[in-house]
């Protein structure tokens, strides 16, 4: 019985890393979709530049805000463009074929989505630093950076599997996803601000509490509902 | 077609008189308040529809997880009616919160956290009738619209929870509120009657109006279904 469940734990594992696997791999030859994030993103901070007048004083209250802006519509684009890869040239129909637990499918859609949405975030933050001479080097920032980033994606990959089956495809995923991805945004904003002006951990930990059990209950959530996105 | 069952006309004709009386206790039998003046009876009603209208949303994810349990198209029938139902509530709530806000923070609407959560909720909603409208096939359509309504209903009390996180100036009459909150007072006996009385009012009204809509939902599969007959 247990070696049972071990064999059944490695299989789902192993179906979940092919998945991320193979988007990983289709991204690095292509770079279609990294590209299109990281200029994307580059192009939101210039425009913020000139919509927000980012002097030195504002900068110190409006980073964390910026930075979660960038970050969500970054990642709006690539969750749109990994599902609808999928859809269109019906790869996701062989995915539903395999013979793996279709949970399996959504773990690793999460995980390549996670991975694209990190590497972003990773160039973006230096370069907002180098262009605003704002220091993000911050353990805290990174950690709240990857929390939110997890929440945003868990969701992000459900909604983004209904939204691609629908007409209206690439122009509702956002009108779903913000309003209920609101939570992660709030708290990731209130966190990374505290992380970032120096307040001590006692402020910072209800933002931060906030979004572990975010996490959690929507991966929960979507693991339990994803069956019900992908039937035919 | 079966005509409208005698409980339910009798409901109808109850819910008029219903308002009628609770409209008389909020705008006559009730005192007027001493600081606000008159605008302060939107209070009796907004209380009503804001509490039925979040409550119908809850129930609403309810009927969404029934749903996917029972595979039961009468369930996604119940459940957009109650959606329906709780987003034009809830848009009469911030309507009416509107209203009363004008004279008394002096504004229409200020980006306070409770005003702005409310509005992101019902974003939520509105962004579930885009999702189903893109959607063909009714079980589909379904299972989406369930899926969407659970997300939304576990996403919509963490979001009230997380602007905690920041100060609000909304007041809250009942329970400890925000001591920044402007427009608190302390409810008289008469007012105590004309407050239940407009919830019970407006709890009243949601199950007449959710059993009419159910009626008509019903209704409505059994026009497609015919008009699918003539088609083939």
């Amino acid at each position: 019985m247990a070696a049972d469940q071990q064999t059944s734990r490695a299989s789902f594992l192993k179906a979940m890393f092919a998945i991320t696997w193979k988007d990983l791999t289709a991204e690095f030859r292509s770079r279609e979709l990294f590209s299109a994030m990281l200029v994307f993103s580059l192009l939101v901070i210039l425009i913020f530049n000139f919509a927000l007048e980012l002097d030195i004083t504002t900068r110190q209250t409006v980073t964390a805000g910026v930075l979660w802006v960038t970050f969500a519509f970054a990642g709006t684009l690539g969750l749109n463009r990994s599902m609808a890869v999928e859809k269109d040239r019906g790869c996701l129909d062989g995915l539903l074929l395999a013979p793996v637990d279709r949970s399996a499918i959504y773990f690793g859609k999460v995980v390549s989505n996670l991975v694209f949405m990190l590497i972003v975030e990773a160039i973006v933050l230096p370069v907002y630093s180098f262009l605003y001479d704002v220091n993000l080097f911050n353990l805290g920032l990174f950690l709240v950076i990857l929390l939110g980033s997890i929440g945003y994606i868990a969701v992000g990959t459900l909604l983004a599997s209904m939204a691609i089956q629908a007409r209206t495809r690439d122009v509702l995923l956002p009108i779903l996803l913000f309003p209920v991805a609101v939570p992660v945004l709030i708290a990731a904003v209130k966190a990374s601000e505290g992380f970032l002006a120096g307040n001590d951990f006692g402020t910072i930990y209800a933002p931060l509490s906030l979004l572990i059990g975010y996490d959690v209950i929507f991966i929960a959530v979507a693991y339990m509902v994803f069956d019900y996105v992908v039937e035919e | 077609m079966q005509s409208k069952p005698l409980t339910l006309k009798i409901l109808d004709i109850a819910c008029v008189l219903i308002l009628a009386i609770a409209t008389y206790l909020a705008l006559i039998y009730a005192p007027e308040e001493a600081v606000m003046g008159q605008v302060q009876r939107v209070f009796y009603f907004h209380i009503g529809t804001a509490w039925t209208g979040l409550l119908g949303f809850l129930f609403a994810a309810g009927l969404g997880i029934t749903y996917l349990v029972k595979q039961d198209l009468k369930w996604d029938i119940a459940e957009v009616a109650a959606v329906e139902i709780s987003a034009v509530f809830f848009f009469i709530t911030i309507v009416l919160g509107s209203i009363w806000a004008r004279p008394i923070w002096n504004t229409w609407w200020t980006w306070d956290p409770r005003l702005t959560t409310a509005a992101i909720t019902e974003l939520i909603y509105v962004a579930y009738f885009m999702l189903r409208e893109g959607i063909e096939d009714p079980d589909r359509r379904a299972r989406f619209g369930a899926v969407y309504t659970l997300i939304g209903g576990l996403s919509a009390p963490i979001t009230f929870l997380s602007i905690r996180l920041f100060r609000t100036i909304h007041p809250v009459v009942i329970g400890s509120g925000d001591p920044n909150a402007q427009g608190t007072f302390a409810m008289t006996p008469h007012m105590e009657v004309a407050f239940f009385f407009g919830l019970f009012a407006f709890t009243v009204i949601f199950i007449d109006l959710f059993w009419n809509r159910i009626r008509m939902g019903q209704l409505a599969a059994k026009v497609e279904q015919m008009k699918l007959n003539l088609m083939h």
